[in-house]
């Protein structure tokens, strides 16, 4: 029975894989769709109020003023991206689920278990995001992300349904976990953003000149203010995993902190975080320093979870390969 | 981190570098070196140093935390080794650079709250602002006109801000001129905002402090306690042991803990992971030293409170008893020694010495397989972590064991330079072979050794640290202040009712954020429109 839920689970998230590339090609259709000039319908609204104009300066027009127009009605191929997505994110979810119950208990206690939820969580975060903002120009980053991360995951590091082991049997490792995902998710989104807010901004000081999609997205201190807004909220979750972790530390080694290398990092992360707040503040850090400062981030989250879990000793040592 | 600003507030444009500057003395540069150390950017410099200072120490082993790693990266990297050393690689997180950068970034941190505390402490006192004359260039500006008194209107507009939360003070202003009289209410709300801000840096500085002390009372220990032995709270029963700075003896509560069972369950079933452990219980009988007895059951995620301290179970393994007759058949030596565990399952290697009662001081170095099984190459190695078929295979030297030399020996090494093996290795005689029960004839006539049981051990961890109640509660503010310092707006809010001749007032509605306030706009909208309906007009798209 165990083993049939999890070759369930795999299915599951060989579905949903197969879903995300569905979407990802969706996405980045959209983004090329973007870049070549707009579609008739919309061309013939404005038609009338630049009927003096020429043909060309009106697509102009239409490109640079977009966005100041309210977002623009998504493309067919985003509406299938987003489908697409939904789809492939029920089938992640039933697949850590279904884990999640061969295991019987929180599945994220090996490199594998971990890949499979955070990627669930943050395709989930991302969804849920489009109620408050429309970010959904973020899709072929997030899923393709998430996609490549999943696969490598299960190609790399998968590991049969283990027993837990004493050190990690305690509530905290849910607590603990699943908030740093969390965080993990809106940090994955205010790095796009600010990758973004990059492009936006060396397009802006060029007068227009670069990539024609970016046309549609909104402008750089915008975006700025979207990362910024959803970093904030990434570093609290972050700064709420440090104490748990903490707090959990003390409980299972006897000492709240110990400069174990996960903690170091964990730590180091939440520093950059930090300046990255501050570097609002001050005086020539907004705009792109700042952006660097969340990508720089990013990465080192990413660097965290990947080079730190496989090559550095520590006691978070759980990749379970 | 500038002194009394909102921590979200943009500096001013740069110095125009031309203006001539005028020469500091002494106390100017105390003061200009003051002001560099709290402004932002230093702070924002030495936060992001900070970041990367700490890179260094997951790199290579720490002291603290794993010893054996810098004796090892000593042994592989014997060229490399002493320029990290003398460069405190290896005590990272206590060298003199990462403490400076620390330092320095947290007494810049307290020159920016303690002047950022006093300026909010008077503006919690102080009243909303005045009016600004123009409220056209500020944040989601609007009016109207209606014929209505202005008085009683600004009044419904203040009563409606006061329920918002807001802080509110009126500002009439007389006619001048051409325009007419005008009744204003200026508005504050979100002085929890700077407030959390404050406390969120506070509380850093409070965990710095609590650390700091608490780890100079505190301490801890660690003992290996075998089944049916007992560990007396006492400075001399501990195994190892690290004091706090501060540490006095007399801390320590002379309880004891007796270990009557210690259980490990290893998976049998999930072939994928047979023999990995999934439970480990020590049983033990606690007795406080006013001779309370209890019984407790300490597992890895579950310490045991007592006496002001915390006992960890961090690990165990096994400790074959073993008996040691000279050829007379009396016992000269008798204890259950504590194996270490080698791998998963449990092949564990021990040391015994007998210096006397033998005709020749004995040394014995061991393997010991709870579950002997032979690798495909012969050697023996475990095949379960359980007791299935348990065997001891020994080593033995006869020499000098060097205890007599007044030098600290390791319990758990033994060093056979100088040595004679007697039986394993190069000696004659192959390595002795014991399972449980057996007796076996030391060479040379020497006597006999028996194996009689084995038993399990546990290591215990006792930590006392009385620092742990106020991290703990800092942590918990710095999460508070965090919340509120980040997500509750403060903003400014006015409205205004000027008279004109013609009988009509003019109402207008502006706000102003102070920090990061992406909805300040809708604020100002909601308001106004609430404003209109009180009013009884049509509130206008």
């Amino acid at each position: 029975m165990t083993l049939d839920l999890e070759t369930l689970s795999l299915i599951a998230v060989y579905s949903a894989m197969v879903m995300y590339t569905l979407a990802f090609i969706a996405f980045t259709v959209d983004l090329a769709r973007r870049s070549a000039p707009a579609p008739v319908a919309v061309e013939a609204s404005v038609g009338q109020v630049a009927a003096a104009s020429g043909r060309t300066s009106l697509l102009e027009k239409l490109a640079t003023d977009a966005p100041a127009e309210g977002p623009p009605r998504a493309s067919r191929a985003m509406r299938l991206a987003i489908g697409f997505t939904i789809i492939g994110w029920a089938l992640h979810a039933v697949a850590v689920v279904l884990r999640g119950i061969a295991a019987g208990y929180a599945p994220w206690s090996n490199m594998y278990g971990f890949a499979l939820t955070a990627t669930a969580i943050i395709v989930g975060v991302f969804l849920l995001v489009q109620f408050w903002q429309d970010l959904k120009f973020l899709g072929a980053y997030i899923v393709g992300f998430c996609l490549a991360f999943l696969g490598l995951a299960t190609v790399n590091f998968y590991v049969a349904v283990a027993p837990q082991p004493p050190a990690l049997q305690s509530a905290w490792l849910v607590i603990h976990v699943f908030v740093a995902i969390l965080g993990t998710s809106f940090f994955a989104l205010g790095g796009g953003l600010s990758f973004v807010q990059l492009l936006q901004a060396r397009r802006e000081a060029r007068g227009g000149e670069g990539f024609r999609f970016l046309a549609t997205l909104p402008d750089a201190e915008k975006l700025e203010n979207l990362a910024y807004r959803l970093i904030l909220v990434g570093f609290v979750f972050w700064t709420f995993t440090l104490i748990a972790g903490a707090v959990w530390a003390e409980r299972a080694w006897g000492r709240y902190w110990g400069w174990d290398t996960k903690e170091v990092w964990t730590f180091i992360i939440w520093t950059i975080f930090a300046g990255y707040i501050h570097a609002r503040a001050t005086r020539g850090w907004r705009g792109s320093r700042s952006a660097w400062l969340a990508i720089v981030g990013f990465a080192a989250v990413m660097f965290n979870f990947t080079v730190v879990n496989l090559f550095f000793k520590g006691l978070h040592a759980y990749s379970g390969l | 981190m500038s002194s009394s600003r909102p921590s979200d507030h943009i500096d001013s444009a740069p110095v125009d570098p031309s203006i001539q500057q005028p020469a500091l003395g002494f106390v100017g540069y105390l003061r200009f070196f003051w002001r560099q150390l709290t402004s932002m950017r230093t702070a924002l410099f030495l936060l992001l140093l900070l970041a990367f200072a700490a890179i260094p120490g997951s790199l290579v082993a720490q002291r603290s935390s794993d010893p054996n790693g810098v004796i090892q990266y000593k042994i592989d990297h014997p060229d490399l080794y002493p320029i990290l050393d003398s460069l405190q690689v290896f005590n990272t997180y206590t060298s003199i650079w990462f403490s400076s950068i620390y330092l320095l970034l947290f007494v810049s941190l307290i020159g920016c709250i303690v002047p950022r505390s006093i300026h909010h402490f008077k503006a919690l006192r102080a009243r909303p602002p005045k009016t600004p004359a123009r409220l056209k260039r500020l944040a989601g500006y609007r009016s109207t006109d209606v014929e209505t008194d202005a008085a009683s209107a600004i009044d419904t507009a203040r009563a409606h801000l006061k329920k918002l939360g807001y802080r509110t003070e009126l500002y009439p202003t007389a006619a001048t001129g051409s325009t007419g009289a005008s009744y204003s209410v200026s508005a504050e709300r979100g002085y929890l905002r700077e407030t959390g801000n404050l406390v969120f840096h506070t509380a850093l500085v409070g965990i710095l402090v609590s650390v700091a002390i608490g780890g100079s009372f505190g301490y801890s220990g660690q003992r290996v306690v075998v089944e049916g032995q007992k560990f007396v709270n006492v400075l001399g029963d501990y195994d190892s042991f690290n004091p706090g700075r501060f540490f006095e003896s007399d801390v320590l509560e002379p309880y004891r803990i007796s270990l009557d069972k210690f259980d490990a369950t290893y998976e049998l079933k999930n072939k994928q992971a047979i023999g990995q452990a999934t439970d480990y219980s020590a049983h033990v009988t606690t007795t406080t030293p006013d001779g309370t007895d209890a019984k407790s059951t300490i597992k890895v995620n579950e310490p045991l409170a007592i006496g002001g301290t915390d006992v960890f179970l961090l690990g165990n393994g096994y400790a074959p008893t073993i008996v040691i007759r000279d050829p007379e058949g009396n016992v000269v030596w008798t204890d259950s020694t504590p194996f270490l565990p080698q791998d998963a399952h449990l092949t564990s290697l021990g040391v015994m010495k007998i210096p006397d009662g033998l005709s020749e001081q004995l040394g014995l170095v061991g393997f010991f397989y709870p579950t002997a099984a032979k690798l495909p190459s012969g050697a023996l190695t475990s095949g379960f972590p359980e007791l299935l078929d348990p065997l001891l295979t020994l080593r033995a030297y006869t020499g000098d064991l060097g205890l007599d030399a007044g030098v600290p020996k390791s319990v758990y090494q033994l060093v056979t330079d100088g040595m004679t093996p007697i039986a394993g290795g190069d000696a004659p005689t192959p390595a002795l072979q014991l399972k449980v029960g057996e007796t076996v004839d030391l060479p040379d006539g020497l006597g006999t050794i028996e194996l009689t049981d084995v038993k399990r051990f546990v290591s215990l961890d006792i930590h006392r640290d009385p620092s742990q109640v106020w991290v703990l509660t800092f942590a918990i503010l710095i999460l508070a202040g965090l919340f509120t310092g980040l997500f509750i707006p403060r903003r400014r809010v006015w409205v205004k009712a000027t008279a004109r001749a013609d009988g009509v007032v003019t109402l207008e509605y502006a706000g102003l954020a102070r920090g990061e306030d992406p909805r300040l706009e809708t604020a100002v909208a909601d308001i106004a429109a609430a404003h209109s309906k009180q009013l009884g007009l049509k509130v206008e798209p």
